[in-house]
């Protein structure tokens, strides 16, 4: 049988950076294929290749035996490649009608929209998977499950023979996540294809056929699902030995931490809008405590809401002093800091100067008559830039000017001129040249050992195997289990993530 | 001798110097063309005619360093201006000349100050587009000014009141010392306080601000107030100049102007910077546009063409800036 998709050894690069490199991908006409993979494993520049979004450097595309040319994503469209992407491309101000139909409207004689067909294709299209709603109301006014759906309609009555599913469930709650999949069965047997993509293990088992795992920009493999363990793919999407990490097992994990503080901060059964469903965990004065699991788990939700950036449905989180968390400002006041994941958009202020950013939250400590304390703020600003050997020609250079590691250092700055009790770092050293990196481990690990309290997210397993003192593990929102060190290896807490996975799913 | 050039062009950064350059421009041209420019006479006239410009535009410059804009500021200054001889020129003011007098400048200037509130309330608590918040007041504040007065001229003589237009301090008219003034306090508010420092970081990355414990809401209410109370003294000013108080002309068109002299001064649209003396610079420039084109007999019309020729230009240097 003639695949209906044939992508082999695909090239891709962005201004140099190699992002696929001999990728490949096969469907077959009918099947449900998933495509799993890390952050920045090539999953997306790979789609977008199929879909005309992109161009590629090197590679053959075939469908169903003939090359594929699209250039643009309306042409890859006209010839039944369908996309339905995370964030919905429809009106919701327009009926569900002319979402339907948009762009590819019947005609009456005299060249206008017929509506009466219009309504009559879209009501008998949705019929097909059971969807029973108004056409001629607004998009908008319907669930984000039924959006999705019409948007799955949109693409079947387009013809499609492969539909491209991109993070669909991601803000589905479980009843609409059920619908859907009947939708996919449903698209299943009228034989198109579907490609799927998700970052959630249990789906795949539930509706997939078979699964390519992608890691650096390479196709990995290419299993049938049934054939498959979660611990083998987890360990396929890292990297990792599957029977290194097998036999490291979890029960290794032994031995107590050597120097346990007071409890600074506890939070209890954290849940909220943003994804958590019962997150648990403490924090103790000269402690790391990382939080593992993949993405999507929950990590920096976590961490936002104990910094009082996203509000709690239930739970909550307990500070030594018995204050409320509910602002940033409050947080901070209480001391405590947030290194922030995306430093461009969350952390730097681009046109202020290294010193200005600096002393950003520590403002309202070096207020004296209103007025910025400017003999404190330099002395405080030059100890932390020798202190933290940040490379930068004067505390006056706008931090734009600085590399990635430099401005990453005068962020951590930022957070430590507070002298803080708890710092939440996440993913402290992403984007950070080798040195950089070790610097900022270093200066991270001796404030700890003067009393500081650390909230780790980091996706690099040694950082936190070698760096934590306990790691909880999440896994869609919820806190699963805790390792402690000394004896955590990396096999065991790809273990601890892959194993739980398992047994969710039984 | 190229070396030279080479080296100027280095020091020289038009988009930075560009208004400075403009001024000069300007001031030689008439100082060749235009007859008697360079007269005492004329130098009172503008300074009193840039005055009201240059105020607002201050408060405005403010407003668009959070990353906001004002278009409110000529109707409040409509509104504060139609208070004004309301208040002084009632039964309770000519009983107590003192009192009537304080009333007609603080009561204004205290609506004024209500009317930023609200904006600011409307921007940052509600998160409405500042452009469509302020066109709140933009479109009610000057109808409600013409409602109070009964859309009639209101005329007076108060000697008193209008020192604010036309009174002069060592030589000089009173309002272009209130320019300094008012542009010392808000440099220094700028460069020095924690206030100006919050304001800046709020425009230049507002989730970082957030996450750095800054008062988002508070900072930007703040500046809208700033913004409404210097229009509402801008109004006075304006009043006190004519003698006369007409809602329906007061600080018609002042958004226009105070947005170009922002602009022109060196203020980023997107936020994050606050040039006080450059919106000062920007004022001074716009007017004296305004004066060479009037004082050559060419229409009024035309003149707002040239301060648009003058905005393309400002933007066309910001943006190359930006590269």
């Amino acid at each position: 049988m003639t695949d209906l998709i044939e992508m082999t050894g695909i090239g891709k690069s962005f201004a140099g950076i190699i992002a696929l490199q001999d990728a490949s991908l096969s469907i077959r006409p009918g099947e449900v294929h998933a495509i799993i993979g890390q952050n920045g494993a090539g999953k997306s520049t790979l789609i977008k290749i199929l879909t005309g979004v992109y161009r590629r450097d090197a590679g053959d595309v075939r469908m169903t035996g003939t090359p594929l040319v699209v250039t643009t994503p309306r042409e890859a469209q006209d010839a039944g490649i369908a996309t339905i992407y995370q964030e919905l491309s429809l009106v919701p101000l327009r009926s569900v009608t002319e979402n339907v139909v948009m762009g590819y409207e019947p005609r009456t004689r005299l060249g206008l929209i017929d509506w009466k067909a219009a309504h009559a294709r879209t009501r008998e299209i949705l019929a097909r998977f059971g969807v029973d709603v108004d056409v001629t109301r607004q998009l908008g006014s319907y669930s984000t499950a039924i959006q999705q759906l019409v948007a799955i309609a949109r693409a079947v009555s387009l013809d499609a023979k492969l539909v491209i599913m991109d993070e669909a469930t991601s803000s589905l709650d479980d009843q609409e996540i059920e619908t859907l999949f009947s939708v996919v069965k449903g698209l299943k047997a009228s034989g198109v294809a579907v490609l799927y993509i998700s970052h959630f293990l249990n789906e795949l088992y539930q509706i997939c056929d078979r699964v390519t795992i992608m890691r650096d920009g390479q196709t990995v493999a290419t299993h049938d699902v049934a054939e498959t363990t979660k611990l083998g793919l987890v360990s396929e999407m890292l990297g990792r030995d599957a029977s290194e990490i097998q036999a490291a097992g979890l029960t290794a994990l032994s031995g107590g931490h050597g120097d346990p503080g007071e409890v600074l901060l506890e939070a209890e059964d954290l849940r909220s809008k943003t994804g958590l469903r019962g997150t648990s965990f403490t924090i103790r004065k000269r402690e790391i405590v990382g939080l593992g699991g993949l993405l999507g788990s929950g990590r920096t939700e976590a961490a936002r809401a104990v910094f009082g950036l996203d509000a709690l449905s239930a739970g909550a989180v307990r500070h030594h002093t018995g204050a409320t968390l509910d602002t940033p400002a409050q947080a901070i006041a209480l001391g405590m800091g947030f290194l922030t994941e995306d430093r461009k958009a969350d952390g730097i202020i681009p046109h202020m100067s290294v010193r200005e950013n600096i002393t950003l939250a520590l403002l309202p400590k070096l207020k004296r008559m209103g007025a910025v304390d400017r003999e404190r703020e330099r002395r405080l600003v030059s100890h932390y830039i020798e202190a933290l050997q940040i490379k930068t020609s004067g505390m006056e250079q706008p931090i734009r000017e600085l590399s990635g590691g430099n401005q990453q250092k005068v962020l951590l700055a930022r957070w430590l001129a507070l002298e803080p009790e708890i710092l939440i770092l996440d993913e402290p050293t992403r984007g950070v040249d080798v040195g950089a990196k070790f610097e900022i481990q270093s200066i991270i690990r001796k404030q700890v050992a003067e009393g500081l309290a650390v909230l780790l997210i980091s996706s690099e397993f040694e950082e936190l195997v070698e760096g934590a003192d306990r790691i909880v593990v999440l896994q869609d929102g919820t806190s699963v289990s805790e390792l402690q060190n000394p004896g955590v290896t990396e096999g065991a807490l790809i273990n601890a993530i892959a194993h739980h996975h398992e047994r969710s799913a039984a | 001798m190229t070396e030279a050039i080479a080296t100027l062009r280095g020091r020289f950064d038009p988009s930075r110097h560009g208004a400075l350059l403009a001024l000069v421009v300007i001031v030689l041209f008439n100082l060749a063309v235009t007859p008697n420019f360079f007269q005492a006479q004329t130098l009172f006239v503008n300074i009193s005619q840039v005055a009201t410009i240059a105020i607002v535009a201050m408060g405005m410059t403010l407003v668009i360093a959070t990353g906001g804009i004002d278009l409110s500021v000529g109707a409040i200054m409509a509104l504060s201006g139609a208070l004004a001889p309301l208040i002084f020129l009632s039964d309770f003011a000519t009983a107590n000349p003192g009192l009537g007098l304080a009333a007609a400048i603080v009561v204004p200037i205290l609506v004024a100050l209500c009317c930023g509130v609200f904006n600011g309330v409307l921007v940052s608590v509600l998160g409405v587009q500042p452009i469509v918040a302020t066109l709140i007041f933009f479109i009610s504040g000057r109808g409600l000014a013409q409602v109070l007065t009964n859309g009639n001229l209101q005329t007076f003589t108060h000697p008193s009141f209008s020192y604010l237009g036309t009174g002069k301090v060592l030589g000089l008219p009173f309002q272009g010392w209130l320019v300094l003034l008012i542009a010392v306090v808000l440099f220094w508010v700028v460069t020095r306080s924690v206030f100006g420092r919050q304001l800046l970081a709020v425009g230049g990355n507002e989730r970082a601000a957030r996450l750095s414990g800054i008062p988002v809401h508070r900072v930007k209410i703040g500046a809208y107030v700033i913004c409404g109370g210097l229009s509402g003294l801008a109004g006075l000013i304006v009043v006190a100049i004519n003698s006369a108080s007409d809602a329906a002309r007061i600080g018609n068109l002042m958004e226009l102007d105070a947005i170009a002299a922002a602009v022109v001064g060196g203020t980023l649209l997107q936020g994050g910077r606050a040039p006080i003396f450059g919106a000062v610079l920007g004022a001074v420039i716009i007017q004296l546009v305004k004066y060479t084109l009037l004082a050559n007999g060419i229409a009024d019309e035309v003149a707002l063409i040239a301060k648009a020729g003058i905005i393309i230009a400002a933007v066309y240097l910001q943006q190359a800036r930006k590269e």
